[in-house]
């Protein structure tokens, strides 16, 4: 296989597992967040074990996410030099504040979190989960605003030609709030949000299954669900916001979402389907002009199809991205029911007692970290074939000099090393989970 | 070119650069160096006592690693891209073994079984000890140039060139250096028979460190070329070294007298001195070509703009002082003797 193809197998790879935990520990953070300002005010002892509990998990997923993000930080040096060139003095100043503001804040303050339970006061411990929670979401938001940039480039200027060529600032703030990138954040963060409180309300789902932990639980449960409600419905707002703006910026993105050929037409809207790139059809349930009337209000307004760009500078993979953005959107719009038929039971005080409704609560999980995936897959996917869009090709962007055996060596010791991290991974929440809060000897009534 | 306190742009941001790298040292220096000790311990509560040592800090000290990365990315992008590819298999090494040391840390106490704990010793060791050599060995391959052409394109070998005698030799010393530097931290952190054990086995080791010091030291001066060009031109630098020479021989004095903490000062400012001294040495070069020297990378050709450069230091004047201030905190929160608990690993 030639160099540029392992290159991007091997950062779709180590990308797509370093994002399985840092979604997952921002959404705990939030909860830890909660549950902790709970129990400083209050008192009550539940509100303390969920946060210890919470905190266990919340220090391995962080924990893999850390060591899993370095490797993302030198990936772009050793397998994207050109890229890096390119971009580097654009990125500089994000990832510059990244580190001192956002990375900075969450891992100091994340030892005192963890180990601090017996050194200082609990008004300090919860300021420093309230500084790791914080720095996990600015975390973000310099990444997220990074490849937002990558999206739709602003406040740069090019300078120099072919091998030479690069991006350089001219507006920190115009290049910060580029067309994406406040749509994007509040997205990923939203996202995150519903990773964390999803694993929240499997877990406590389970347990009141088993008819452990059922206090604690309840509260757990509860406190997640007003989140995850929230969220979702929200979310909605945000992904409508977002592609908008991919309707605006990146029109052959769109297209591809949707899989829409015309150069210029009316584009429906999908529920789900399959998009042949030979043909240039769909096959599929449809709302006919629906896409037209998401973006313009109007059922006959034309939208940009693939035809109107050369060949050259189309997405390739066109069906995948037409999934991928699909699956997102399904599943969004099922947690949406999901979260609002469960409030609606609570509201007639009737929360835990269907059963099948925890058991696809204890399945959820897997739901919001499918959704970040193969979202950010269809975003990754319909920005080709370029990398910064409109400006530099991917396969113009990966390194020269380093050979594809090179490559191919170090994507086996990724698969090898990552297999085992995510096994342990699994090993532990798992063993955590069984194991649960306290022991169970003690009953919830000792713990009042 | 604009300047501050007759500094342009690009130096500043190579000092910037030099610092972290040289807190990097010698924070995590701390940290993989007693790694590097872990299996000179017998009793299984030294290895986890000595794991715990570190255990809320190690974390915190990487962040040095991630700012320095981002700081050469940001700052000197062309050297980042440059020196990465070119050195594409020490990289994903020290990656991978990065990772396997994170889950050496998390997961070793983790289960009572024997065989698991042994298991996760040997790797936490192992990455421990190589991660050391391997920034040794970087280092050395940067004192001696890579085979850069034109553009910037790297000519040399793919999978085993950068493994060369020097390299490897700096790679020991770096490894030497540094468990003198966990072995210091660790006899801070401990007491009873860990810190007897310690003593002892920080006073065989230390004449690995003076001797590997000494001929490494005077290896480069006779054999690289061109690294005295500078001090002769300057020759008030030469305190560098001297005070860099001082820092080693008052290392040992301070050991014998029990004077740890002062000791690890020592030892922290034998890290920052001979960085000091490499980076005097070099600048403005940052990668030479052993081509040609007009295809060196330096600090004018590898930069970002004045006006990245400037919103960049801006962010690090704000910024500085708040890490500094985490840090802080966080090492106070943790003075002292290792004491076990339920959130120890």
């Amino acid at each position: 296989m030639d160099t540029e193809i392992l290159a991007r197998i091997q950062f779709a790879f180590t990308v797509a597992f370093h994002y399985i935990y840092p979604p997952l520990s921002i959404g705990l953070g939030l909860l830890m967040v909660i549950f902790e300002g709970l129990y400083l005010k209050t008192g009550n002892k539940h509100y303390e074990v969920l946060t210890r509990f919470w905190l266990k998990v919340f220090a391995i997923t962080f924990g893999i996410g850390v060591a899993t993000g370095i490797i993302m930080e030198f990936e772009f040096g050793t397998n994207w030099s050109v890229y890096s060139k390119y971009v580097g003095d654009i990125f500089g100043s994000a990832l510059a504040a990244e580190g001192l503001f956002a990375f900075g804040l969450e891992s100091t303050f994340l030892g005192i979190l963890i180990f601090g339970w017996n050194r200082v006061s609990p008004k300090v411990h919860f300021i420093s989960t309230i500084g790791v929670f914080l720095g996990s979401m600015f975390s973000a938001v310099w990444i997220v605003v990074a490849n937002s940039w990558q999206q739709t480039p602003a406040g740069y200027h090019i300078v120099g030609e072919g091998l030479n060529a690069r991006a350089e600032i001219t507006d920190f703030w115009e290049m910060v709030f580029n067309p994406s990138s406040v749509d994007r954040i509040i997205h990923v963060w939203q996202g995150a949000f519903l990773a964390g409180a999803f694993l929240v309300l499997s877990v406590h789902a389970y347990y009141l299954l088993k008819g452990r932990y059922v206090e604690i639980s309840r509260r757990g449960f509860k406190i997640a669900l007003i989140v995850a409600t929230v969220i979702s419905l929200t979310q909605l707002l945000s992904g409508h916001s977002s592609a908008d703006g991919v309707a605006k910026n990146q029109p052959a993105k769109l297209a591809a979402m949707e899989g829409h050929y015309e150069a210029s037409s009316p584009a429906d809207l999908y529920l789900f389907g399959w998009v042949d790139d030979k043909t240039q059809e769909v096959r599929g349930i449809k709302l006919p002009g629906g896409l037209s009337f998401l973006v313009h209000q109007d059922f006959n307004a034309p939208i940009t199809g693939l035809d109107a760009f050369p060949k050259e500078d189309r997405p390739t993979q066109v069906n995948a991205v037409f999934q991928f953005y699909h699956i997102m959107v399904a599943i969004g719009l099922f947690l949406i029911g999901l979260t609002i038929y469960a409030s609606f039971l609570w509201w007639k005080k009737k929360l835990f007692n269907k059963r099948w409704l925890l058991k696809i609560f204890a399945f959820s999980v897997l739901l919001p970290q499918i959704a970040n995936q193969v979202g950010w897959f269809a975003a990754e996917m319909g920005r080709q074939p370029w990398v910064v869009y409109g400006h530099l090709r991917t396969n113009e962007a990966f390194s020269q000099e380093v050979s594809s055996n090179q490559i191919l060596f170090s994507l086996i010791l990724f698969f090898v090393v990552y297999t085992i991290l995510f096994l342990l991974f699994l090993y532990s929440l798992n063993k955590k989970i069984k194991k649960g809060p306290y022991e169970e000897i003690q009953t919830d009534l000792q713990l009042v | 070119m604009e300047t501050i306190l007759g500094l342009d742009y690009p130096t500043l941001w190579y000092l910037v650069v030099g610092l972290l790298f040289s807190g990097y040292a010698i924070l995590e220096g701390f940290d993989y160096g007693a790694g590097a000790w872990h299996l000179f311990f017998k009793k299984d509560l030294s290895r986890r006592i000595a794991i715990n040592a570190i255990g809320p800090l190690w974390d915190a000290n990487q962040v040095w690693l991630i700012i320095g990365g981002g700081a050469l990315f940001a700052g000197f992008p062309v050297m980042y891209a440059t020196m990465l590819s070119a050195m594409y298999i020490p990289f994903m090494l020290f990656l991978m073994l990065l990772v396997l040391r994170s889950a050496a840390i998390k997961f070793r106490s983790a289960e009572e079984m024997k065989w698991w704990r042994r298991t996760w010793d040997i790797v936490y060791f192992v990455s421990n000890t190589l991660i050391a050599f391997l920034l040794g060995v970087v280092l050395g391959n940067l004192l001696q140039g890579f085979e850069i052409g034109e553009n910037f394109g790297y000519q040399g070998g793919i999978f085993f060139s950068f493994l060369s005698p020097y390299a490897l030799m700096v790679g020991l010393t770096t490894l030497f250096i540094f468990m003198t530097q966990g072995a210091i931290f660790l006899l801070l952190k401990t007491e009873g028979r860990l810190h007897a054990r310690l003593t002892f086995l920080l006073k065989k080791g230390m004449i690995f460190f003076i001797l590997s010091f000494a001929f490494t030291s005077f290896y480069t001066l006779i054999y690289i070329s061109g690294v005295t060009d500078k001090f002769k031109e300057n020759p008030v630098f030469f305190i560098l070294p001297a005070l860099a020479f001082l820092a080693v021989a008052n290392v040992p004095r301070l050991v014998s007298k029990k004077k740890y903490e002062y000791a690890l000062v020592f030892s922290s400012l034998t890290m920052a001195f001979l960085l000091m001294l490499v980076a005097f040495q070099m600048y403005p070069v940052l990668l030479p070509s052993t081509i040609d020297p007009k295809y060196s990378v330096t600090i004018y050709n590898a930069a970002s703009s004045q006006k990245s450069l400037g919103i960049m230091l801006t962010i690090v004047l704000i910024g500085a002082p708040l890490l500094a201030m985490y840090f802080l905190f966080l090492y106070r929160t943790f003075n002292g003797k290792v004491k076990l608990d339920d959130t120890s690993y």
